[in-house]
């Protein structure tokens, strides 16, 4: 099997601008995203995933603005999610140039919006985010112990503020049987803290499921990438600050994993 | 001037390609979703077949307008099938119920379930099996290109594959007959490289006009 790990910088765009926050809160401006997007993709990105974390009825536009500006500069594949509700909403978003959507919330409280957009668009189009938290009691289908603590991974929902009492391992089982093409896996516990991403996670959904997933939340340097591909069967791995802010550039980060044995595309 | 149209299935993202087609050279790009117009088939360089969308929905749309899509097959305009669009030439596909094009022999299967995760999303490495291919003009072997499908085509004909691609098989990346030219994988998003592809097909158009 010869396909290349990807690397993907995520853009969480936040009323037309590129914003990082950390443990979901605390926003810090990093730029414009067209600007940031063009110069990602000319360094090697793989795929980019923008994120829209306002997604208030008012910013609609402004979102629709800047993907068809994002698809006009660049020659990669990218992601647009936050705030998808509807067939329409996902439609507006693909034909202003989008290669895929990615539904959260929507996918919780409607799961049927999965198979409808699947059967239009087909299952290579859809990308179902999935934001899990520990959950200290014993309630969830799958528990696992660490230091004497049983706990499980729980979905939560809009932006991370409400729990569900879903259990992660099964909605992800779930959503691949309703058409779900690739899952982006975001760990709530480490989103920010830039300590590493959540291997017991990727490992406990990545066992469960036969589409591709996506690593997101806690990767803060270079190693953390190589760390999440020699530990885990996951496909892609998603970073935010490490490229925004600089600490790293995509071709270090490509040419430290290809030394270290992980395929890549070279930039 | 170089007048390309790019048929639409109207179910996702047809932007990206025609942009990729306007950086590239071409002058002229439509988006239409009929293919009967005779004022379509002599002022159309080109046509491309884009890579998104289900079979059976794709294929209603474009029966719709079959008779005027042989026309340009008859009168050789070249044409790009992308992805989905490739796979809508073969005799029939796993992924619908309703018969394909029927211009290519042969069926579209789904990828090895038990072999490897479903879909092939991804960079995945060309290799290129026949080098005279026009649309590898300028494209080294073991270029990188990005694929995004769950099913891969199977030609009676092998001699029409121009480069294979492995993910847990070996599928067909590309292929090519008489002024039809395929990928599996898409060019639009294959950067650099994939741009060259684009150009090498309003080239390609441009000297059939």
């Amino acid at each position: 099997m010869a396909v290349a790990k990807r690397i993907i910088p995520c853009l969480d765009v936040n009323k037309g601008r590129v914003v990082k926050g950390i443990n979901f809160k605390e926003l810090k401006d990093a730029g414009d995203p067209v600007k940031l997007a063009k110069q990602y993709s000319d360094e090697g990105a793989d795929e980019l995933i923008f994120l829209d974390i306002t997604a208030a009825e008012e910013h609609r536009k402004t979102m629709k603005n800047i993907v068809k500006n994002v698809a006009s500069v660049i020659n990669i594949p990218f992601t647009v999610g936050g705030g998808i509700k509807t067939l329409e909403d996902a439609r507006n978003l693909l034909l202003s140039g989008a290669d895929r959507v990615s539904i959260n919330t929507a996918a919780v409280v409607n799961p049927e919006l999965i198979q409808e957009l699947m059967r239009i668009f087909g299952k290579q189009c859809i990308v179902v985010a999935l934001d899990v938290k520990r959950t200290f009691d014993r309630k969830g289908k799958y528990l696992f112990s660490k230091d004497g603590k049983d706990y499980w991974f729980e979905i939560q929902i809009f932006g991370g503020k409400k729990a569900t009492g879903i259990d992660a391992i099964e909605w992800a089982k779930k959503v691949e049987k309703l058409g779900a093409g690739e899952i982006l896996l975001t760990s709530i516990d480490t989103d920010g803290t830039e300590n590493g991403y959540d291997i017991e996670l990727i490992n406990a959904i990545c066992d469960k499921i036969n589409i591709p997933v996506i690593a997101s939340g806690g990767c803060g340097s270079i190693d953390d990438i190589l760390k999440v591909y020699k530990n885990t069967e996951v496909d892609a791995a998603l970073a935010a600050s490490l490229f925004h802010f600089n600490k790293a550039k995509l071709r270090e980060v490509k040419k430290y994993l290809s030394k270290n044995e992980i395929l890549v595309r070279p930039p | 001037m170089v007048k390309i149209s790019i048929f639409d299935y109207g179910a996702g993202n047809i932007f990206s390609l025609k942009s990729s087609l306007q950086r590239n050279g071409a002058e002229e790009v439509s988006i239409i979703n009929d293919l009967n117009l005779d004022k379509t088939l002599d002022e159309v360089d080109g046509i491309i077949l884009p890579g998104v969308g289900n079979f059976d929905p794709a294929i209603i749309s474009i029966n719709k307008c079959k008779s005027g899509f042989s026309k340009f097959i008859e009168k050789n305009t070249p044409i790009l099938g992308i992805c989905l669009g490739m796979e809508m030439l073969f005799e029939r596909s796993e992924e619908g119920q309703l018969a394909g094009l029927d211009i290519i022999k042969g069926e579209v299967l789904s990828l090895p379930k038990n072999l490897v995760k479903i879909p092939h999303i991804g960079w995945n490495c060309l290799e290129i099996t026949n080098s005279h291919s026009k649309l590898f003009e300028g494209v080294p072997n073991k270029s990188w290109v990005y694929f995004v499908h769950s099913y891969y085509t199977t030609p009676k004909n092998s001699d029409i594959i121009t480069s294979r691609s492995n993910y847990g098989i070996n599928i067909p990346a590309s292929i090519e007959i008489n002024n039809i030219y395929c990928t599996q994988f898409h060019p639009e998003k294959s950067s650099t490289i994939g741009e060259k592809m684009i150009k090498n097909f309003v080239k390609i158009c441009k000297r059939s006009k």
